[in-house]
């Protein structure tokens, strides 16, 4: 008997419309847990570097997590994997909601898609039987509004839907698969989904997830829970409020936009507007917010509200997750407030990237106003920004007229427009679009996350830390309770946040480079952890002080599967799959020259600090001078096959000499 | 009969307040499941959060009692301007829906306020419910002193709800007169 996952993969062959049931092998469970793990591995075997992200060849993988739909508080994450269409890596992107955990009931792991169907379709999940079905009357509608008409059309009111609008059916780059609790955004995941003509998934369980030691198990489930009703009322004192709490963060809840509008950049990525949020902004938003949200609510058996349903007059409903409801107001560099919740309830019935798209937008009214765009190519944009930034939307996801380049994000809009837009391509890391924050001083500790970060997204690594010195008379405080820190490392961090703020205590060249790697690779590595077991980032890796850490996750997940496993052991699970990303990623051409943020992401910069930076973290990753994992670090984490790869290609022996 | 005082035991349910996380489910389904824990499986729960987002709808409903047939009406309810169907409220397990049945057997499945010994200070479902949606209240209250029915008791009341008195009657005196 299989504990905590069901042990059966679904294979579905959309090209040739076949499904089969995969018994997985259990040993691949202590290797690489399941989740991103397993997706890796299934990635690494059986698509090779030649293959392009729209090739029937790519496979597009919806996966629980090890512990997905287990009495975990939170482990209801559905992790996507696939190859991304904009940075032609792997990419990864995960959602929570309900869809997860109904998979494992249903009597899955993994759904695995390979091939194209000939003509639009959607999968119907209904415990052991399966269909591949005509999706021709649901072509053309939005996210939210295909998810309604499949249960209609099934009448299964409970069945658990995700699904593609517009923006995936067209391969938008930046297009997403939404559920209505969350959405899997990141790297271009949805327009996979569209090439493979895969409309939706829609599935209904009604079996059981088994748990190898159900007292123990339950006993740390009942821990977990009391500490998360002891952080909802205890935030941590002298960060800001939208740091303070657990979740992702309770953008929905708190009102405090200060942190947000006064230090991200507004615009493509390019002004600081630190006048707009006053007392009177803040009174109106408060107000605007308090009517908009109907309800606050969570995902799947989590007490943290991070979503809230908005209903915004003469707009579809539509659940508001996280930081999308200032995105577009600030790309937009807009003067009301709330335009960022009025688009964003049609970009995410068109399921695009609530971080990507604003940036987009606001890269292409750069170039319109310096000329670059014309008239011409802009015939009938409205004058007035939010106009703008409709229309443009409106044409991105059908892929109309010059929607069809910007439908393929800020790099290779650029480089097809020409004309010197390149130079207003100044805020993608790996092709990627990322949050716009242009900063003063180098953060070596973020400056290693944002180059490095396999997910290039910086939420998808930091976390655990704070993001400036404490004001000293908390410090104390802060890190007499710091149990989260690993084993080993507790004298040497609590160092950190005592003296960072001090005289000399200071970035860029503070603290010591062997700090500095360590505070990422802790920060990274538990990022890890949560996107194999399924729990979300918001209780675990994201916050500070979160209910999960590396010293209960390894009893959590030993009792839930009944493989034990300790701290150093869970520790280097995750650095297999770490180093399995990465190696996916090498294998897909990644160097070192890929992993740098913007040449202004920080006003001042210190090269030859930062090429040192990267040397000292590449070498305590164990991976040699162009980011490549060596042979000798991947022997000791039993990925030799990965060496052999390599040096068939040539990647390894030609590189290390 | 006399009249005694009982102690009742109450879920009270807010619905404004229930943010649809279904844990309701997941601890119910996982404290009924033999060995306790073992397993877990939302339609095995004696509680559901039937829902609709976009509508903003969101009702957690305990399981009540078993009902041979289904009822005569139905009714459209609306409150604050949202449609509720009638059977959305209902507590049966009834012929007429999946809802309240185990799902392997069909057989009906009851709310039993986790009774245990020694008892639990709240059902499992309040007591993982943080956003208070679900309380738990002991109320005191008058009422009729309950009959206890013996085992024999019990298996004929089934068999004259099945077959009617009459005919057990006349089952008894023929099996009597043998």
């Amino acid at each position: 008997m299989r504990y905590a996952e069901t042990g059966v993969n679904l294979e579905i062959d959309l090209s040739r419309g076949s499904i089969e049931k995969e018994g997985t092998d259990p040993r691949l469970t202590e290797l690489y847990l399941g989740g991103l793990g397993t997706n890796a591995k299934i990635l690494w075997d059986r698509v090779t570097p030649e293959v392009d992200p729209f090739s029937p060849d790519n496979l597009l993988i919806f996966s629980t997590g090890l512990l997905g739909g287990t009495p975990a508080i939170g482990a209801n994450r559905t992790i996507v994997s696939t190859f991304s269409p904009q940075t032609l890596l792997m990419a990864y992107s995960m959602m929570g909601g309900f869809w997860a955990p109904e998979l494992k009931f249903a009597g899955y792991d993994k759904v695995i898609i390979r091939g194209r169907s000939p003509n639009p379709v959607y999968l119907w999940i209904n415990n052991g039987k399966v269909e591949i079905r005509d999706a021709s009357h649901l072509q053309g509608k939005s996210t939210y509004e295909t998810a309604e008409l499949i249960r209609e059309e099934l009448k299964e009111p409970k069945a658990q839907v995700i699904s593609i609008g517009l923006a995936g059916e067209n391969r938008v780059y930046f297009a997403s698969i939404e559920t209505h609790r969350g959405s899997a955004s990141r790297l271009g995941i949805g327009a996979v989904m569209g090439d493979k003509r895969l409309k939706a998934i829609a599935v209904r369980g009604t079996k059981d997830v088994n748990i190898a030691r159900p007292a123990e198990f339950m006993e740390l489930c009942n821990d977990v829970l009391k500490f998360i009703d002891y952080r909802l009322n205890n935030p941590i004192t002298g960060v800001p409020p939208i740091l303070a709490y657990i979740g992702s963060p309770q953008e929905m809840t708190l009102h405090d936009e200060e942190w947000h509008l006064n230090s991200f950049a507004w615009g493509n990525a390019r002004h600081r507007r630190k006048d707009f949020w006053n007392e009177e902004v803040k009174k109106k938003w408060a107000e605007i917010l308090e009517n908009a949200r109907k309800r606050l609510i969570s995902c799947y058996n989590c007490p943290v509200k991070c979503a809230g349903i908005v209903y915004y007059p003469g707009h579809p409903t539509y659940i508001m997750k996280c930081f999308s409801k200032l995105t577009y107001t600030m790309a937009a560099m807009a003067d009301n407030i709330d335009f960022g919740l009025r688009i964003a309830a049609r970009a995410q019935h068109y399921g695009v990237d609530g971080f990507s798209a604003p940036q987009v937008l606001a890269f292409a009214l750069e170039l319109y106003e310096a000329g670059i765009l014309t008239d011409k190519d802009l015939e009938g944009m409205p004058s007035d920004v939010e106009g703008r930034f409709n229309w443009l939307l409106d044409r991105i996801v059908r892929r109309e007229g010059i929607g069809d380049v910007l439908a393929n994000g800020v790099y290779w809009a650029a480089r097809q427009i020409g004309k010197e837009a390149e130079a207003y391509d100044h805020n993608t890391i790996k092709k990627h679009e990322q949050v716009p924050i242009k900063l003063g001083m180098l953060n070596p500790i973020y400056y290693l996350m944002w180059s490095t970060g396999e997910k290039a997204n910086i939420t998808q690594i930091e976390g655990q830390i704070p993001q400036a010195p404490l004001p000293k008379e908390v410090r104390e405080e802060f890190v007499k309770d710091w149990v989260q820190v690993p084993t080993g490392k507790e004298e040497k961090f609590k160092q950190f946040v005592l003296e960072w703020g001090e005289e000399g205590k200071n970035f860029p060249f503070w603290p010591p480079i062997d700090v500095v790697s360590e505070l990422v690779d802790w920060q990274e590595i538990m990022h890890y952890i949560d996107d194999s077991t399924g729990i979300c980032a918001g209780l675990s890796s994201f916050p500070i002080k979160p209910p999960y850490h590396i010293h209960n996750l390894p009893i959590l997940i030993s009792h839930a599967t009944g493989i034990d496993i300790g701290e150093h052991e869970l520790w280097k699970i995750a650095s297999r799959t770490r180093n399995l990303v990465r190696a996916i990623n090498v294998r897909k051409g990644l160097r070192r020259k890929d992993e740098r943020p913007p040449e202004d992401h920080w006003k001042k910069r210190f090269p030859e600090y930062e090429a040192k930076l990267l040397d000292e973290y590449y070498k305590f990753k164990g991976w040699n001078n162009e980011g490549i994992p060596t042979k000798e670090s991947l022997h000791e984490l039993g990925m030799d096959y990965i060496t052999e790869d390599f040096e068939q290609r040539g990647i390894l022996n030609n590189e290390q000499s | 009969m006399s009249k005694v005082k009982k102690k009742v035991k109450v879920i009270n349910i807010d619905v404004d307040k229930c943010n649809g996380c279904r844990a309701c489910e997941v601890i119910c389904s996982a404290f009924h499941a033999a060995p306790k824990y073992s397993s877990i499986n939302p339609e095995r729960s004696r509680i559901r959060v039937l829902f609709e987002p976009l509508k903003n709808i969101y009702v957690p409903v305990l399981a009540g009692e078993y009902t041979e047939a289904e009822c005569n009406g139905r009714y459209i309810y609306t409150i604050d301007g949202k449609e509720y169907d009638e059977c959305g409220f209902c507590r049966a397990s009834c012929p007429s829906r999946e809802l309240f049945k185990e799902p392997d057997s069909g057989l009906p499945l009851k709310c039993d306020m986790c009774e245990e010994e020694p008892p639990l200070p709240e059902p499992m479902c309040v007591q993982w419910c943080l956003s208070d949606a679900l309380t738990y209240e002991e109320r005191e209250e008058e009422g009729e002193e309950e009959e206890k029915l013996g085992e024999m008791e019990i298996g004929l009341e089934s068999l004259v709800k099945k077959h009617g008195v009459k005919t057990v009657m006349d089952t008894i005196t023929r099996l009597a007169k043998k």
